[in-house]
């Protein structure tokens, strides 16, 4: 195990040469640019009180040329290089320096994640024109400018070339998510919900910080290709590598961990990501399914190699994604929210990308972004869709027949296609991304990877029941509706769904499609010889992240075992660990294909049993278990989200609360009432002696002034006499 | 040093009256009941001070002691003035003269 971990730390050494040579592109940092300059328009009509849709219309524009230009880079792509922009920190003393230069890193894996960020967010900016519509003069203007700060702090994240741009393009993504999921001010869920998010993502973003301390004082540099080159000068040295910074190494996996867990809501921070679902649903999709909450995902996979340095760190992302992963899916299975459940979906499917860099497989974990990126976006814009066509209405129980209802065909049909994906149904995108992780996990050799695998193809079944079971409550079965709280002042009886436009349909269908497209990578050639999975796996292997590229470089050294990983193969001395895994005795990467699919059917048939064929199966069989004293706390843990916040409301929030009033006590009482208000109350009870000499009779007011002149001048009379008495007492005193 | 004799009268006795004229000043500045002897009172206690200062120069043949007073008369002067017309201006603000009756002014 240890041996493969080092030895997979493979770092080009001579494309780190190249960067060098290559005349850098500096128009692309107009990628980051667009967003900041749609910023400061839509600031501009929030000043102005501009009433028309012209916020959407310049983001929609700036994020389309930030798109155009990610396209451009990718076809000029020639190899990683560093696009410098200006000098941003450079401190320099006796034997040191700290540099952080805002400069762009762009490899395959940046234009990999920037590809579906910047399409993805022009697409949603659009379907956000017509979605919030309702707020045109007054939210307006404030949206767009949060989607364009959002757009900018991401292209940061992804883009810097070292990793204090990534911290600020994380706290910069952390704050735009607050901006929006607060979007609704009035609102106090709202209002928690952003404040949940903020606070509980505080926690990841400390560890990044302690981190990004770690290493500059590790390695010297936050600079990715520093980072890469001392790793490299240490490469296959198992020796050098206990004694390379002591336990920094060992601090510096665990501590990005936190980071990534906080920002892509795994276990033990998921909570906020189910709350942030109180923002405008555009917002869900772009930044709480698609883009933002992957950063953690990019961020493993940015610093694979230092996740390397430590035996444990990789096992323990594999643990926690594969238990939140299952966790997630058995909350999203009892929810009645439809856009709550595709919430836990999300953290569930986020999991499965952390399984997959925890098992070796940061090309299926890329993968899986990728695809996740499209099908859970076209998931909750028809969520949207439905939320704004219904009044508000979420409740799967209080929506059915979707599909036979005038204007929304589109809506049913693009959802189901996110539905097959999520789900996993073959020869779908999410079928072969998903696969290529749990066929890692029976190939790669690790602590109980085996059971983890397992674990994930039974979430993967849970995962095909509770999207069908939304797509069968809502979209089939017989045609009714109730409508939702949000009347706008509309009477309910009279109430008649309004079916999305033109605009939510387009995007609707445009981000199906790529949803569709998304499985074709898979089957893509690609250039580099020797490498299974298409174009993505292209991708990721230009990166420091190829060591969880299948098949890279020199697999062939062992003949036995063709599909055997790079490190693997490098790893040849250790023959133990050579061995290929298999799951009962078959190959997993063609066996998965079955397994997954079969899993998959089996979950899809229980929600078409329950959900559309006798949908009365479901409450008799829930009442079932909750007659049974023994199955009781089954569903009722479940539609409670298993107390997981009131468990933290319980152990961190209560008792700092009751801190908090403790130190109020102290505050009030100790240190403004004894010191501050003492200190200034003294003087005041001194005064109160003398105040009555303060009486307002002038002759009183004399007779003080001349008493005390009466006085000095006794004194200085009798100052002699006095001196010489107290000096015969001292005198007495001290023999 | 040079010192001047007074004849038969000594520098004690001039001190002592302008001593007097300060203790009949102060005296009356405290119970007297009309504002305009009270600031009579103070003109008295200024006098009784110009006398010490002009019998010590006299004394002391030093003319600091006659400056003082040409300058404690320009005060008093001064002085009268604005009295005198702060207690035209309080008489027609309250048709009386005794202090108390302006104790207020304290708060």
């Amino acid at each position: 195990m240890i041996s493969i971990m080092q030895s997979i730390i493979a770092t080009p050494a001579g494309q780190i040469d190249q960067l060098v040579d290559i005349v850098a592109p500096t128009w692309a940092q107009f990628i980051l640019w667009m967003p900041l300059i749609s910023l400061v328009l839509c600031g501009l009509c929030a000043a102005l009180k501009v009433k028309t849709k012209a916020p959407a219309i310049i983001t929609v524009i700036s994020l389309a040329t930030s798109f155009v230009l990610t396209l451009m880079l990718y076809f000029g792509y020639e190899g990683a290089e560093v696009i410098h922009i200006f000098e941003w920190i450079h401190v320099h003393w006796n034997g040191g320096s700290f540099i952080s230069d805002f400069a762009l890193y762009i490899d395959k894996l940046t234009l990999l994640w920037m590809l579906f960020v910047t399409g993805l967010g022009t697409l949603i900016a659009v379907y956000a024109s017509e979605y919030m519509e309702h707020d045109v003069g007054k939210g307006y203007a404030r949206f767009f400018a949060g989607v364009s700060v959002f757009l900018f702090a991401m292209s940061c994240l992804v883009m810097g070339d070292n990793l204090l741009m990534l911290y600020l393009g994380w706290e910069g993504v952390g704050f735009a998510s607050y901006w929006l999921i607060g979007y609704f001010y009035q609102r106090p869920a709202a209002v928690a919900a952003a404040k949940k998010a903020f606070i509980v993502n505080r926690i990841g973003d400390l560890g990044l910080a302690l981190a990004i301390y770690l290493i500059w004082s590790t390695f010297g540099t936050i600079q990715y290709d520093g980072i890469s080159t001392a790793l490299a000068a240490h490469n296959n040295d198992a020796a050098t590598f206990s004694a390379f910074g002591g336990w920094t190494v060992h601090a510096i996996p665990y501590l990005l961990m936190l980071a990534a867990f906080g920002k892509s809501a795994q276990l033990p921070l998921y909570v906020w990501l189910p709350d942030a679902m109180e923002g405008p649903t555009p917002v869900s999709a772009l930044i709480h399914a698609a883009t933002m909450v992957t950063a953690g995902v990019y961020l493993i996979a940015r610093t694979y190699p230092l996740f390397q340095l430590d035996d444990y760190a990789l096992p323990i992302v594999a643990w926690v994604g594969g238990l939140t992963a299952l966790f997630a899916a058995t909350i999203g299975m009892a929810q009645y929210d439809i856009k709550r459940i595709m919430a836990y979906s999300t953290v569930s499917q986020l999991g499965y990308m952390f399984l997959g860099l925890g098992v070796l497989s940061s090309y299926g974990a890329a993968y899986h972004v990728f695809t996740h990126a499209f099908f859970k976006a076209v998931l909750f814009l028809t969520c949207g869709a439905i939320m704004h066509g219904f009044a508000g209405q979420l409740d799967l129980r209080k929506l059915s027949g979707l599909r036979k209802m005038r204007g929304w065909k589109i809506v049913s049909y693009t959802m189901l296609v996110g539905c097959l994906c999520l789900a996993g149904f073959p020869f779908t995108s999410g079928y072969f991304s998903k696969d290529a992780i749990l066929a890692e996990a029976f190939v790669t050799q690790g602590s109980g990877f085996e059971i983890l695998g397992w674990l994930a193809i039974f979430t993967a079944g849970l995962t095909a029941y509770y999207t069908f079971r939304v797509w069968f409550r809502v979209c089939c079965g017989p045609e009714y509706y109730e409508p939702g709280d949000e009347l706008h002042g509309d009477d309910p009886s009279s109430f008649h769904p309004h079916p999305p436009r033109v605009a939510i349909n387009f995007v609707l269908i445009a981000i199906a499609s790529g949803a569709i497209i998304a499985a074709l990578p898979y089957f893509m050639d690609n250039e580099t010889k020797g490498i299974n999975g298409g174009w993505v796996a292209e991708m990721v292997h230009d990166s420091p992240a190829r060591g969880g590229v299948p098949n890279a470089v020199v697999a062939v050294v062992d003949g036995e075992h063709a599909t055997a990983h790079e490190g693997v193969a490098n790893a040849v001395v250790d023959q133990d660990h050579a061995t290929h895994g298999s799951i009962l005795g078959m190959d997993p990467h063609k066996a998965m294909y079955y397994i997954s699919g079969v899993v998959g059917m089996i979950g899809l048939g229980f929600a078409f049993f329950f959900h559309l064929a006798r949908r009365k199966a479901a409450d008799s069989l829930r009442n079932k278990l909750l007659a049974s004293r023994f199955t009781r706390w089954l569903p009722i843990a479940m539609e409670n989200k298993w107390y997981v916040d009131e468990f933290y409301i319980a152990v961190i929030r209560t008792p700092l609360w009751i801190l908090g009033k403790l130190f109020a006590l102290i505050d009030r009482g100790i240190i403004d009432g004894l010191l501050v208000n003492g200190i200034a109350g003294t003087p005041r009870a001194i005064a109160k002696w003398f105040s009555p000499l303060h009486n307002g009779a002038v002759q009183s007011y004399a007779v003080s002034m001349i008493g005390g002149a009466a006085l000095v001048i006794l004194l200085m009379m009798f100052m002699p006499e006095i001196m010489s008495f107290l000096q015969s007492t001292m005198i007495g005193a001290t023999p | 040093m040079m010192l001047a004799s007074f004849g038969a009268a000594t520098l004690a006795s001039y001190l002592v009256v302008s001593g007097i004229l300060l203790v009949i000043g102060v005296v009356g500045f405290l119970v007297r009941r009309n504002l305009i002897v009270m600031f009579l009172c103070t003109e008295l206690m200024f006098q009784g001070a110009a006398i010490a200062f002009v019998a010590a120069g006299r004394y002391y043949l030093d003319y600091s002691g006659q400056v003082m007073v040409i300058f404690i008369l320009t005060v008093a002067a001064a002085e009268a003035a604005l009295a005198l017309a702060l207690v035209v201006f309080m008489h027609r603000q309250r048709d009386t003269l005794d202090p108390d009756a302006y104790g207020e002014l304290a708060e």
